[in-house]
Order: C-alpha cells, then structure tokens, then sequence
C-alpha cells in the first residue's frame, strides 16, 4: 500500500502529464496542422489581408505558442497549491 | 554627422556599455560564474534567453530567407519559436528542480554514469562549436562591411569584447550582457520595421501591414502573389516543397531548440522551478516580437525592391527601371558586392525574373528579356531597409550595432556552455572530483578564455563545412540530447544502458544521413548522393532528419531499458523529486 503522500504525488503527476499532453494537443495542431497539412486548403480563405494558412504559419502559431506556454504556467501554480507543492 | 562616424559612435557606445556592465557584474563564486546565482528575475531572464538564442543569422539573414521562399520559410518561424513550448513543458521546469549547473551534469546523475555525462559533452561541444563559428563570422563581416575595418581586426575586436566580460563575469555578467544586448538589437529590428510599414502599408504595425493593402488598395500578399507570377515565380503564399519534407524539418527545428544546452542551461539561473515556466513564456514573447516582424520586413522590403526596378507594367518597354536613374542605396550596396547588376540585352534596363522557368522562358523572349540581371543577396533585405525607408544615419547605425549584439550575445552563451562543461563536466566531473572551489572557479576562467580563443581561430579559418554545419547542431541537439533529457523526466524506469544506447544511435543514423548528403565528415566531394531532392529518402532532406533521429534514439532507449536491470533505488527517488516543485 502507497503511502497518503505517495498517492498525492502520483496524483499530482498524472493531471500535470494530462495538461501537458492537452497542451501539446494544440500545439501540435496550430503549427503541423493548421500551419502546414491544412495551410493549402486554408489559404483560399482570406481574413483581413492574409491567407489563413499562410497566416497560421508565420503569425498565428507563434501567437498560440506565448499562450500555450501561459496557460501552462497559470494551470501549474494552481495544481501546485491544490497539492500543496507550491514554493511558498 | 557622416554615416561611417555615427555608425562608429554607435557601435562604440554599445562596447563601452557592455563591459561596464562586465566590471559590474564580477563573479565570485562558482554558482555565479555557472549560473549566475540563481538569482535572475523571470523577465530579465526571459530577455537574455531571447538575445542569447536570436544568432546574427535571424537577426541579418532571416527576414531575407522569408523573402526569397515565401510560405516555405515558415519553418524556420514555428521550428525556432515552437521548441520553446516543448522547453517550457517538458523540461525546464524539472531541470531547474534538479538544480545543478550543466546539462551533462544532469545526464550523469541521473542515468549514474559517467560515461552518458562524457557522451552529452561531446554531443554539446560539437553542436556549440560549429554554431559559435557562424557568430563568429558574423562578426568579422559586419566590421569589415561597415566599419571599414579588415574582416580579422573585427574579429580581433569582438573576441576581445566577448573574452573581457565572459572570463570575469561568467554567467552573470553574459546573462546582463545579453539584456543590454537584447534592448539594442529588438530596438535596431523594429524602428526600421515601423518604418517601412508605414510608407507601403499606412499601419505602423508590421504584424498587421503584412495583411495590409499597399497604395492602389490591393492586399500587399495578393499584389506580392500576382507580380511573382507574372515574372515567372510561384506565389509568395504558397506551399513549394514537399510538405513531408517541411513536416520533418519543423519538427527537426523545434526538437533541436529544445535541446540545445546553451539555452536549457539559461533556466537553471531563476531562483524557483515556478520561474523556469514563466521565463520560458517571457523568452517567448521577446522572441515573437522580432520572430512576427521578420515576415512582414522580408515581404515589405522585397516588394519595395520588385518595385524600384519594374516601376511599369511587366512586358512593357519601358516598365524597367533604366540603371542611371537607380536610387543612391541601390548603387552603395552595389559597391559591398550584396546586390550586383548585368545588363544581358543591352538596354540600359534592369529586369528582375524567374530565368530558371523553362515554362516562363517564351514570355520572356517576347518581352525582349535575356536573363536575370538582378543578384541580391538575402542579407541585404534588413541591412539596407533603413536606407531604402530614407531614414536618418543614426538608425542605419542602429542596425549595425544590432546585428553585433545579435552574434555577441549568441556567441557568449554558446562560449559559456562549452567551457562550463570542460570545467566542470570534464575536470570537476570526471578528472579531479576533488578539486576545490577556488581552483574550479580558475580553471572555468581558463576554459572560457580557451574556448574564445579557439572560436577565433576558427572564425579566421573557417572551415569549408562551416555552413552546413550550422544544421547538424540542431540534428545532433534533437536526436542526442532532447531524447534522454525528456525520459529522464517521464520514465522512472529508463536506465544507463537505456540512454547510452539510445544517445549513440540517435547520433549515429543521424550523422550516417547527413554525411551521405554533405560529404563524410563534410569533406567536400565525398558524398554518397547527391544533396537534391530527389535522392533524399522521401523526400526528407538531411537537415530534417533530426526528428526520426530522435524518435530512433526514443525506440531504441526504451527496448534497451526494459531488457535490462531498472536504475537503483536513490535515481529512482531522484526522478521522484525532480518532479515536484518544492523541496522535501
């Protein structure tokens, strides 16, 4: 039997790997996606001046990238406190 | 004021500022020389990771590489920003929980072996050797092109800049270096961005003139499009290679940022794992604000150059520009060799189109046009965009200084990760454990002052290869070193024989790949096939195949673990606690 403390941190570490796999989900699908297997077919529509496609490709996915990375940090600060493993 | 006097100014006032900054910021101890402390704020931090990962090569030659593929350049902007989220997610947080000095050092503990940390050094010194050879370059090119000096006295001049402030502060005085470097080079790019978005678009912001409409009310994108076609080129906004290919080099890129040691070595600086995340969001949008201006300066400046020389309709006689009445920048660059015109029909006029378009080739027999006369260079798309936006002399010095803060930032952080991992990987590590503290501070000087030394050397004596070796760094740093690093983290069961195993083959099917493109261990004339598409294995070219080189390195770590004995107890606790922000 794992110990009270075991089990919190195996629990800790399970909704951090959801997060990140969730994360990488998007990630993967604003640059590989959208960015370059869809971006042909994307580039038909144009939105304020920009191809879509072409847009994901050099603006979009970078942007989607800053706010990937944040909401990662804000979701981990909270799951530290919720676990207690914070560093205050 | 003359531009060669301001430029000097300039320039002058930026050295000075670094190394005052470098007598500030004297390091003490070994914590301070490695890392800085571990006292960096997030978002200074976050500003330094940015100069120390921008090279000159996105500062100078980025927005021209844009330029001149169009669509197809776009793995270069999500590759070098897209390995930031797979840095910030999967490992610098729980390295900066590991909380040692050096990657390598990392890879030893955790995999208790020495000889995985002595198989990360040399992956880590031949990936930073061979980049910090580009830096140094440009450097000495950048001196002699404007500041008439010779290519070497350049060189002599930024080595001594990048020895004084790296051998006395170490990763502190590099780490407020690379601020005051980031200001200079973010302030350099953008102005002339402002600029010459505004004169073609009307909006002062590149990010949103690039979707812009230019003077006759049609999209800049679809003008660029339209004026490429009907001089024989295929559409800006279009996909032109293989997208097998594009997938794989993308990938290649962002797996290779991830692993270089020179930027995860930047997080171990910041004093909490909760710091090492935000830094990396921070990194990123320093990054981004020159990364999402390149695009908009690479399409702005080359149409503004299709524009000088075919002010007319394509085809019609007189629709090319006549040589003599060329604006002034045009002859200055032509004078660096960067821009060069022949004149193949003899008609006094410069026409700029696709002559390697057999398809294109009998509309450009009917338009009278008997080859390209236009070179450029694409270098040429940053560096003379102040000039051709007519703006004042201080900020085509500005831009001078940019691109030196640009190589010198990259060049030191490359130098510190390099003589870190001989001072305290090599000596320290292997060699002589017990060597004390003052003796490691003064053989780390000693490594630094050797490793500036040898980036000179070889920045005067370029070796043939220097080029394509720039991407084997990323090929090596994503089937080498991201690999083991990430199942060190994720798998509490991957052993030693596991990552060795792992590291050697990822490194070996990569380098078997890419010589047999690039020539054997880049002898020229030794390669197996030639580098061309069409011999590529599916059309993957060798600087993209770092991605199956780390999926390999993945395989073959995970079969090789599981067949042998789980690490011991203690690594096992180590993972444990590496995964867990606050200290037990």
């Amino acid at each position: 039997m794992a110990s009270e403390k075991e089990q919190a941190a195996m629990a800790y570490w399970k909704e951090n790997v959801r997060l990140l796999i969730t994360l990488l989900i998007i990630w993967f699908i604003v640059s590989y996606g959208l960015g370059i297997i869809l971006a042909p077919a994307l580039n038909s529509i144009v939105i304020a001046g920009y191809p879509l496609g072409f847009w994901f490709a050099q603006q979009g996915a970078i942007y989607a990238f800053i706010v990937l990375i944040f909401v990662y940090v804000f979701k981990m600060n909270a799951l530290d406190r919720k676990y207690d493993v914070h560093e205050e | 004021m003359d531009l060669a006097l301001t430029t000097y100014l300039i320039v002058g006032a930026t050295f000075v500022l670094y190394i005052g900054i470098a007598i500030w910021a004297k390091a003490g101890t070994t914590g301070e020389f490695y890392v800085a402390g571990k006292g960096v704020n997030p978002i200074a931090n976050g500003m330094a990771t940015a100069a120390d990962w921008m090279s000159a090569a996105s500062f100078i030659s980025m927005a021209g590489l844009i330029a001149f593929l169009g669509y197809d350049a776009s793995v270069y902007l999500m590759g070098w920003t897209g390995g930031y989220v797979l840095l910030a997610l999967l490992l610098a947080p729980y390295l900066r929980k590991f909380g040692k000095f050096t990657v390598p050092e990392f890879i030893g503990d955790r995999f208790y072996s020495k000889t995985a940390r002595v198989i990360a050094v040399i992956a880590l010194i031949v990936a930073s050797i061979t980049y910090v050879i580009g830096q140094m370059k440009g450097i000495g090119v950048a001196f002699s092109r404007f500041l008439e000096t010779s290519y070497e006295v350049g060189l002599f001049i930024g080595m001594a800049i990048v020895f004084f402030y790296a051998v006395i502060g170490g990763m502190k005085g590099i780490t407020y270096t690379q601020i005051a470097q980031y200001c200079v080079m973010i302030f350099a790019y953008t102005i002339p961005a402002v600029f010459i978005s505004l004169a073609i678009t009307g909006n002062p912001l590149p990010q949103l003139g690039l979707g812009g409409t230019v003077s006759d009310g049609t999209y800049l994108l679809n003008k660029l499009d339209n004026i490429l076609v009907d001089l024989g080129f295929s559409q800006y906004t279009a996909m032109k290679g293989s997208m097998l290919n594009m997938f794989f080099l993308t990938m290649s890129l962002m797996i290779g940022t991830a692993g270089l040691p020179h930027v995860i070595v930047r997080f171990f600086t910041v004093p909490r794992v909760r710091d090492a995340r935000l830094s990396a969001g921070w990194t990123l949008i320093f990054i981004a604000i020159l990364y999402t201006t390149a695009p908009a300066v690479g399409a702005m400046s080359f149409y503004n150059l299709i524009n000088t020389v075919q002010p007319g309709p394509i085809g019609s006689e007189d629709g090319n520009l006549l040589y003599e009445d060329v604006p002034g920048w045009f002859s200055r660059w032509q004078e660096t060799g960067l821009l060069a015109w022949e004149d193949k029909n003899d008609d006094g006029r410069i026409q700029y189109y696709n002559s390697d378009n057999a398809a294109f080739a009998p509309t450009a027999a009917e338009y009278g046009w008997e080859g390209n006369e236009l070179t450029v260079d694409r270098d040429i798309m940053v560096m003379a965009n102040p000039e051709i936006a007519q703006l004042p002399n201080w900020v085509i010095a500005l831009t001078v200084a940019g691109g030196l803060a640009a190589a010198l930032s990259t060049a030191a952080g490359l130098l510190m990760a390099i003589s870190s991992s001989i001072s305290h990987d090599l000596i320290k590590g292997v060699i002589n454990p017990k060597i004390s503290e003052k003796s490691e501070l003064l053989a780390a000087r000693i490594a630094m002052g050797s490793a500036v030394l040898v980036a000179g050397y070889l920045g005067l004596n370029p070796p043939g290869f220097a080029a394509q070796v720039v991407a084997l760094a990323f090929g090596l740093a994503a089937s080498s070193l991201f690999p083991v690093l990430m199942l060190g983290i994720f798998s509490r069961r991957m052993n030693s024989a596991g990552a060795i195993a792992g590291m050697l083959s990822g490194l070996t099917f990569t380098l078997i790949y890419v010589f047999t493109y690039k020539g054997w261990f880049f002898i020229p004339g030794t390669n197996t096939l030639p580098d061309t598409p069409e011999y590529w294995v599916m059309g993957i070219g060798p600087q993209a195949i770092g991605a199956i080189g780390a999926l390999i390195n993945v395989v073959v770590a995970t079969l090789v673990s599981r067949a042998t004995a789980p690490p011991p107890k203690d690594i096992q606790e180590l993972v444990e606690s590496i995964r867990v922000p606050r200290a037990s």
